[in-house]
């Protein structure tokens, strides 16, 4: 029998989060949007209350948390600030990533110190000429006589990339892709804070620069050739289910908002709920973001279980939590009015924030790409099938 | 065709129209699989068999045809 209810840990795990969200960032989200910037006190408290390091697994030190509870506390912090759930969106990438490809080296000096918070890490794909086009990153490195690595690029729109302490960084080798740990200490790296987005304005985003940075053999993550296919697609699939479950937080961030200023905002009469266009951006509101979380409890089963379509149906599941957050914001914008794009509310921050997810871990337009296809597969699949029945039939 | 082989071309039926191919063509280079199916398959691997892919396992030969993922299966039980 199919169940879609949550049990009573999950019931209080999500509770834990929403205490925690509603005491550490909700009142603060709006300042830090404004600053530009998330304070280290911020991230420390999150440090300090195990958040940072909640997937590494227990023998690393971490808390060792599963899909769905983790979905659960990307959901609470999309709910507060989609900023603050990109540090623990590329923090698990970095982790995922070590947890999967590490070698045994990479995860004992590692994880113990990104379960605590000690190590941040940023994630490094996206250059200046190339977003989408990942395959094609211009970055490079060269093994030298000694079996060393030196590496030249380029990396821009970095979450946490001014506050990070690691990053898993991806370059050509002889046209091959791989991935690397670097270190902010290293020489030749530089990380240039930059302001002024449209949204993610408190992600500490920054321009990455390496000239010459040189890294041992011990710091390549898995082996050339293997960079985009392996390594990042791991990055990206955990990258993926964080933020479609933080793009339901934002949509019903943007569902509560539009619900409170409904009532209590009176029009010709009466309050705004009971307006019947209003209702239909209500319902819509309502609709998407329950349709959304289903996606995203469905894509949590199959990661729970390993299932290989969980890749699909995470994308899947982002895909749509971040168009849903998008319609979901733009309409409470509107319910609002001209409320609703002043900095007195917070719903032009989550209308701002919502369209970075339409953009991030993969745009709606690629996500386009791979779910059609993998939907025309699908039905090839099921045609055959078919066919074969009849055929024995 | 053994059990391995079976159920790995049972997986493959999901991703390539003629899950029948010979065995020895490289999937990749014959441009039947693309990046997507390359995760999939290292979950595949490790749900149905129980066992770990890591970056020991990072080889293109474990992986690029029917045969070779097979043998690749076959080794890691033991």
């Amino acid at each position: 029998m199919l169940n879609f209810d949550l049990t009573e840990d999950q019931i209080q795990a999500k509770k834990t989060y929403q205490q925690w969200v509603d005491q550490h960032v909700v009142p603060f989200a709006d300042t830090f949007d404004e600053q530009q910037e998330t304070p280290q006190s911020l991230i420390d408290q999150m440090a300090k209350d195990g958040h940072l390091g909640a997937l590494v697994p227990v023998e690393y030190g971490g808390v060792g948390l599963d899909p769905l509870k983790w979905g659960l506390f990307c959901e609470e912090l999309g709910r507060s600030s989609a900023s603050l759930l990109s540090l623990v969106t590329v923090q698990s990438m970095a982790i995922q990533t070590l947890v999967k490809w590490g070698s045994t080296q990479q995860k004992e000096k590692w994880l113990p110190k990104l379960a605590t918070g000690e190590t941040i890490a940023a994630f490094g794909l996206t250059e200046p000429s190339v977003g989408s086009d990942a395959r094609n990153i211009e970055s490079s490195a060269v093994r030298s006589d000694d079996g060393n690595y030196v590496i030249n690029g380029k990396k821009r729109w970095i979450s946490f990339g001014a506050t990070a302490t690691l990053y898993l960084v991806f370059v050509q080798l002889n046209n091959m892709p791989v991935a690397f740990l670097v270190e902010r200490d290293m020489k030749g790296f530089t990380a240039e804070p930059i302001k002024g987005m449209l949204g993610f304005r408190s992600a500490n985003l920054a321009d990455l620069s390496l000239q010459d940075v040189l890294v041992s053999e011990d710091s390549m993550v898995g082996k050339p050739g293997f960079g985009f296919s392996h390594i990042a697609a791991t990055a990206l699939d955990q990258g993926r289910y964080s933020i479609a479950w933080g793009c339901v937080g934002l949509s019903q961030a943007a569902l509560e908002a539009s619900m409170d200023y409904a009532s209590n905002r009176v029009q010709f009469g009466k309050p705004l709920v009971e307006h019947q266009l209003i209702q239909e951006m209500l319902t819509e509101m309502i609709v998407e973001t329950k349709a959304a979380r289903m996606l995203c409890m469905h894509a949590s089963f199959l990661k729970s279980s390993g299932e290989p379509s969980l890749i699909m149906e995470t994308s899947t599941a982002k895909y749509y939590a971040s168009k849903a957050a998008t319609k979901s914001t733009n309409s409470a914008v509107q319910i609002h009015g001209a409320n609703g794009c002043s900095s007195d509310f917070p719903v032009q921050r989550y209308f701002r924030d919502a369209r970075i997810m339409e953009i991030i871990e993969g745009s709606s337009q690629m996500q386009q790409i791979i779910i059609a296809k993998a939907g025309h597969q699908e039905f090839t699949v099921q045609q055959r099938e078919r066919n074969a029945q009849s055929n024995r039939g | 065709m053994n059990e391995i082989e079976t159920k790995v071309r049972s997986f493959l039926g999901k991703y390539v129209s003629d899950p029948e191919v010979d065995g020895d063509l490289d999937l990749f280079s014959a441009g039947l699989v693309n990046s997507l199916y390359a995760m999939q398959l290292v979950l595949f691997i490790e749900q149905e068999y129980g066992i770990q892919v890591t970056n020991e396992d990072l080889d293109y030969e474990n992986f690029k045809s029917v045969q070779a993922i097979v043998q690749f299966i076959t080794l890691k039980q033991k």
